[in-house]
């Protein structure tokens, strides 16, 4: 069975395993929707009261939001494996992993396809798709395959991130807050356009986690505007590349972590 | 008054065993308040008409919310569910004391003692740490002497407050039993009309007026505005008087509910 099918198997297995909570799985997606539904009434009074932001739009800095609302939400579904792993390591769950004939990494990915996920991917789509008609953006057919390519790129960088992560947790065998700087701290940085913060915050989210380079850049191509930092038009259409690259150095230093683990023999 | 100093001093030592978790919170929250800092800023370089908040004084905002956000009533308790749960709560009857003191005990322990923990290097990094890095103007300002005395006033009614809306939560766990529906609805409500999401006085001229008569002001709106001096004068009093107010309507609110509830309860042989 090659990985693929397998991967199917476990995700659709642990879908049917909540399904079996259908009224649980609909007030927990309903709640989540209240909730981050709330967060984006902060930003639209804020422009109610402002007016813009250094020259941005309402309906632009949907665009942001969105995209990086709806590439959290579907990364926080699939990669529910990683970020519960330290729970794994203590209980010693992780040894039965290590005695598949399977990858770890398929293995935990296929641990749980979290349906709760929803409310936010919903309000995250909401938000898109008013971007999508309100911020006047000129669609082309390479303009809707880099939007696609940025949000599944973004997936990567999270995902990448997760993985982080669960790998500290060889070590320290109990999950960091300090994660979610990354993560959470993520999301809500890029929620507004790169270049009203501080160099230091940009070039952390540039260079060292490159989640500009799957919300911010692609955003600036699909808006088609001038960039406020003069980044060059042809770096905005290959920034997503950044996020397979980013996933891929971060699986490496999951292998290293995985010949580390000893086991807690709990 | 020694049964209800025993029991908030109990959950008090249960909870400060947990130092490592609230310090690694820390420098998530002082990450989390940096980039909210920063996009009030690009907010306030681009108005067009002055704003009804100073920027210095939505920093101070900012910082607060930081330092105090685990006293807000977000959720119910969850050994208090159980007990509910498991009919535990009976035994609770037999104790020679009133059960809502008890329960507002407990509520008031579960508050503050995580409160502490994390808003008192909240504040040491927010006054002092941020002007040695060179961000002097994002520091937490220290408050007028007149604000000071104001905001202490203040703080205590929120304290009450918080703890007033969290028993009442806690009492309707006796009819639903999961509290999870309600614990959606009060953490939406609280985040929304308290200030934590953005300071009330940026929200739209015409919500004003609404905003500042929800029990929710006074949970973190008022105040953070009596620190900063956006309230002042008369108007502290004014808001102390809509604080307490609150309280006292939802105590006897609570009190009368959980006279309701303990009538439902059945207790179970064996």
């Amino acid at each position: 069975m090659n990985a693929w099918r397998l991967y199917r198997r476990y995700a659709a297995a642990s879908m049917r395993g909540q399904l079996q909570y259908r009224a649980s799985i609909v007030m927990a997606t309903f709640a989540t929707l209240l909730q981050t539904g709330i967060e984006f009434i902060g930003v639209w009074a804020l422009f109610d009261r402002f007016g813009q932001v250094a020259g941005w739009t309402l309906p632009e800095v949907a665009l942001f939001y969105g995209m990086i609302s709806v590439t959290w939400s579907l990364c926080d579904a699939i990669g529910r494996g990683f970020d519960a792993f330290d729970g794994m390591v203590r209980g010693g769950d992780f040894d039965r992993l290590l005695l598949r004939p399977r990858s770890t990494v398929l293995q935990l990915l296929g641990h749980e396809f979290t349906l709760r996920r929803a409310g936010r991917l919903l309000q995250g789509a909401v938000v898109l798709g008013y971007a999508i008609t309100a911020a006047g953006i000129a669609w082309t057919v390479p303009r809707v395959l880099l939007l696609v390519a940025a949000i599944a790129s973004g997936v990567c960088v999270f995902l990448g991130l997760l993985v982080l992560q669960a790998t500290s947790a060889f070590w320290t065998t109990e999950a960091l807050e300090v994660w979610n700087v990354f993560t959470y701290g993520g999301v809500t940085m890029s929620q507004y356009p790169l270049a009203i913060y501080r160099p230091w915050l940009r070039q952390l989210f540039t260079y060292v986690i490159p989640l500009a380079c799957v919300c911010y850049l692609p955003g600036l191509a699909i808006l088609d505007r001038i960039d406020p930092l003069g980044v060059p038009e042809v770096a905005r259409w290959l920034a997503p590349a950044a996020g397979p690259v980013f996933l891929a150095l971060c699986l490496c230093v999951w292998r290293i972590g995985v010949r580390h683990y000893q086991s807690t023999g709990s | 008054m020694t049964p209800y100093l025993a029991i908030v001093g109990a959950r008090f030592r249960m909870l400060l065993q947990y130092r490592a978790a609230a310090l690694a919170g820390l420098g998530t929250q002082v990450f989390f308040g940096l980039v909210l800092i920063m996009v009030y800023e690009a907010f306030y370089r681009s108005a067009r008409v002055v704003p009804p908040i100073a920027f210095g004084q939505i920093v101070s905002y900012v910082w607060l919310g930081q330092a105090l956000f685990a006293m807000l009533p977000w959720n119910t308790d969850r050994e208090w569910r159980s007990m509910v749960r498991s009919g535990a709560i009976v035994y609770e009857l037999c104790r020679p004391v009133d059960l809502y003191g008890f329960a507002f005990a407990r509520e008031l322990a579960r508050r503050t003692a995580p409160t502490l923990l994390r808003a008192a290097p909240m504040v040491v990094v927010a006054t002092l740490v941020l002007p040695a890095i060179g961000l002097p103007e994002w520091r937490l300002v220290a408050p007028q002497p007149a604000a000071a005395i104001g905001f202490a006033a203040s703080f205590a009614c929120t304290l009450l407050l918080a703890c007033t809306i969290g028993v009442l939560v806690n009492i309707t766990v006796i009819w639903t039993l999961s509290g999870a529906g309600i614990t959606t609805l009060l953490t939406t409500a609280v985040t929304l009309f308290s200030g934590m999401l953005i300071p009330l006085p940026l929200f739209p001229d015409w919500a004003q007026r609404a905003l500042a008569w929800s029990p929710f002001a006074g949970l973190v709106d008022l105040p953070f505005r009596i620190y900063t001096g956006h309230i002042a004068g008369a108007d502290v009093a004014l808001a102390l008087a809509r604080q307490l107010g609150w309280t006292l309507v939802l105590v006897a609110f609570g009190r009368w509910l959980l006279g309701r509830g303990l009538r439902r309860v059945v207790v179970q042989g064996g």
